[in-house]
C-alpha cells in the first residue's frame, strides 16, 4: 500500500461530549431510582452461575464463590443486572438501526493483523477482563464509572488501574492496533 | 425521597421494567457514541481516538456534580446509596488484569454487548472470553479465596479516607477532565495525520 492515507470517513456518531452528558445523566437517574449504578460484567457472572447450576447443581452449591449467587426462590438469571444488560443489547440494536450501522457480521481490527488473530486476541482479552472484573468487584461500568461517580474509593482504584495498565502495556501490543 | 425504589416511592415490581429501560438507554448511548467499535475504543491507548476519555470523563463529572446537587436539594441522600466496597489488593490486581484485557481485546464488557448488537464478530468473541474468564475464576476460586477477600476497607468513599469533602473531589475531577479534553485534542490530530489507515 502506498503512503496515501486510507482513512475511511467516520460513521455518524453523536458528539462525544453530548454522549458523555447523556451517560452521566443516566448514571444519575439510575442511582436516583435504584440506589446503585449501572453494570455489565454482573450479567455474565449470572449466566456462568446459571449454566453451572444447570449442569452440576451439587458442584455449584459446593463452590464457595458461585454458591453466594444461588437462591432457592428464583433462577440466578433473575437479577437486576441481567435485565439491564438485556436492555443494553436492545439499546445497541436500536442505535444501530437509527444510525444505519446494523449490518452483517464483520470484524474491527488494526491494519497489520489477520482476522483470525484478532478474534483470538478478543477471546483472550475477554477472558482476562472477565477474570479481572471478579477481583475488581465490577468492570468499567459498575466499578470504574458508577463507583467513581459515587465517590467510592474502590471505583477510583479500579479506574486508575485499568487505564493506567492500559497505557503501560499499550506499547507492547501496538502491532495489533496501529 | 430518593433513591426511589429502596424508599418504596416506586414499587419493587417495577424493578425489572426499569432495569430494561435504563439498559436500553445505556446501550443506545454507548453505541451512538461509537463504543461498538473496538478500533475506536483502543484508540485511547494509542492517541488516535480519545472518544473513550471524552465520553467517560464527561459522564463521570456530570454524574458526580448531579449527585451532589441532588443531595444538596434533598432529593437523594448520599448516605443511602450503594458505595462499592474497597478491597485494596484485589482491586488493583483486578484492574491490572482488566487493563491488559482491554488493550488485547479492544472492548470492555458493556461495550462488547453493543458491538454484538450491530454485528461485530470480535465483540462476540470478547463476550465468549468474558464467560470463559468468569467461569475459570469461579472454578479456581479456592486457590485465591484468601487473596480475594483481603484488603477489605469496607464501603469507603474518598471523603471517608481523606476527610476532604466530596465537592472538592468533583472540582478536581472536573479540572483534570477539562485539561485532558484540551490536551488530547492536539495529540489526536497529530497522531491521526501520521496514520496510514483508520477504518471505522
Amino acid at each position: 500500500m502506498s503512503s496515501e492515507q486510507t482513512n475511511i470517513k467516520e460513521p455518524k456518531y453523536i458528539n462525544p461530549y453530548l454522549g458523555g452528558v447523556l451517560l452521566g445523566l443516566l448514571v444519575l437517574a439510575t442511582v436516583f431510582i435504584t440506589g446503585r449504578g449501572l453494570g455489565a460484567s454482573g450479567a455474565v457472572k449470572s449466566a456462568v452461575v446459571t449454566t453451572s447450576n444447570t449442569i452440576a447443581p451439587k458442584a455449584t452449591e459446593a463452590n464457595a464463590y458461585m454458591c453466594q449467587f444461588l437462591s432457592d426462590g428464583h433462577s440466578p438469571m433473575n437479577t437486576w443486572l441481567v435485565f439491564e444488560s438485556l436492555g443494553l443489547l436492545l439499546g445497541g440494536i436500536l442505535s444501530g438501526i437509527v444510525f444505519g450501522r446494523m449490518k452483517k457480521f464483520r470484524i474491527d481490527k488494526g491494519p497489520q493483523i489477520s482476522n483470525k488473530k484478532r478474534l483470538i486476541l478478543a477471546l483472550i482479552g475477554g477472558a482476562l477482563f472477565g477474570l479481572g472484573s471478579q477481583f475488581g468487584r465490577g468492570c468499567t461500568s459498575g466499578a470504574a464509572l458508577s463507583g467513581t461517580a459515587t465517590f467510592a474509593l474502590g471505583g477510583v482504584i479500579v479506574m486508575f488501574s485499568i487505564f493506567g495498565t492500559g497505557y503501560l502495556v499499550a506499547y507492547f501490543f501496538r502491532k495489533f492496533w496501529i | 425521597m430518593g433513591p426511589l425504589i429502596p424508599n418504596g416511592v416506586i414499587g419493587g415490581g417495577w424493578d425489572f421494567v426499569i432495569a430494561i429501560l435504563l439498559g436500553v438507554a445505556f446501550g443506545f448511548i454507548l453505541e451512538a457514541s461509537g463504543f461498538s467499535s473496538s478500533r475506536n475504543l483502543a484508540g485511547v491507548f494509542y492517541g488516535y481516538n480519545f472518544v473513550v476519555l471524552r465520553v467517560f470523563f464527561t459522564a463521570l463529572i456530570v454524574a458526580m456534580v448531579g449527585l451532589l446537587y441532588f443531595d444538596y436539594v434533598g432529593w437523594i441522600s448520599l448516605s443511602q446509596i450503594f458505595i462499592l466496597p474497597t478491597f485494596l489488593g484485589p482491586m488493583i490486581v483486578g484492574g491490572v488484569i482488566m487493563g491488559v484485557g482491554f488493550v488485547l481485546g479492544g472492548f470492555c464488557p458493556g461495550t462488547s454487548f453493543t458491538g454484538i448488537a450491530i454485528g461485530k464478530l470480535d465483540a462476540v468473541f470478547f463476550a465468549i472470553g468474558l464467560y470463559v474468564g468468569i467461569f475459570g475464576f469461579s472454578l479456581a476460586f479456592p486457590l485465591f479465596e484468601n487473596f480475594f477477600t483481603s484488603g477489605n476497607l469496607g464501603n469507603v468513599t474518598l471523603t471517608d479516607l481523606t476527610g476532604i469533602p466530596a465537592p472538592v473531589f468533583a472540582v478536581i475531577f472536573t479540572v483534570v477532565a477539562l485539561a485532558a479534553f484540551w490536551g488530547t485534542m492536539f495529540i489526536e490530530k497529530r497522531v491521526r495525520k501520521n496514520m496510514k489507515q483508520y477504518k471505522f
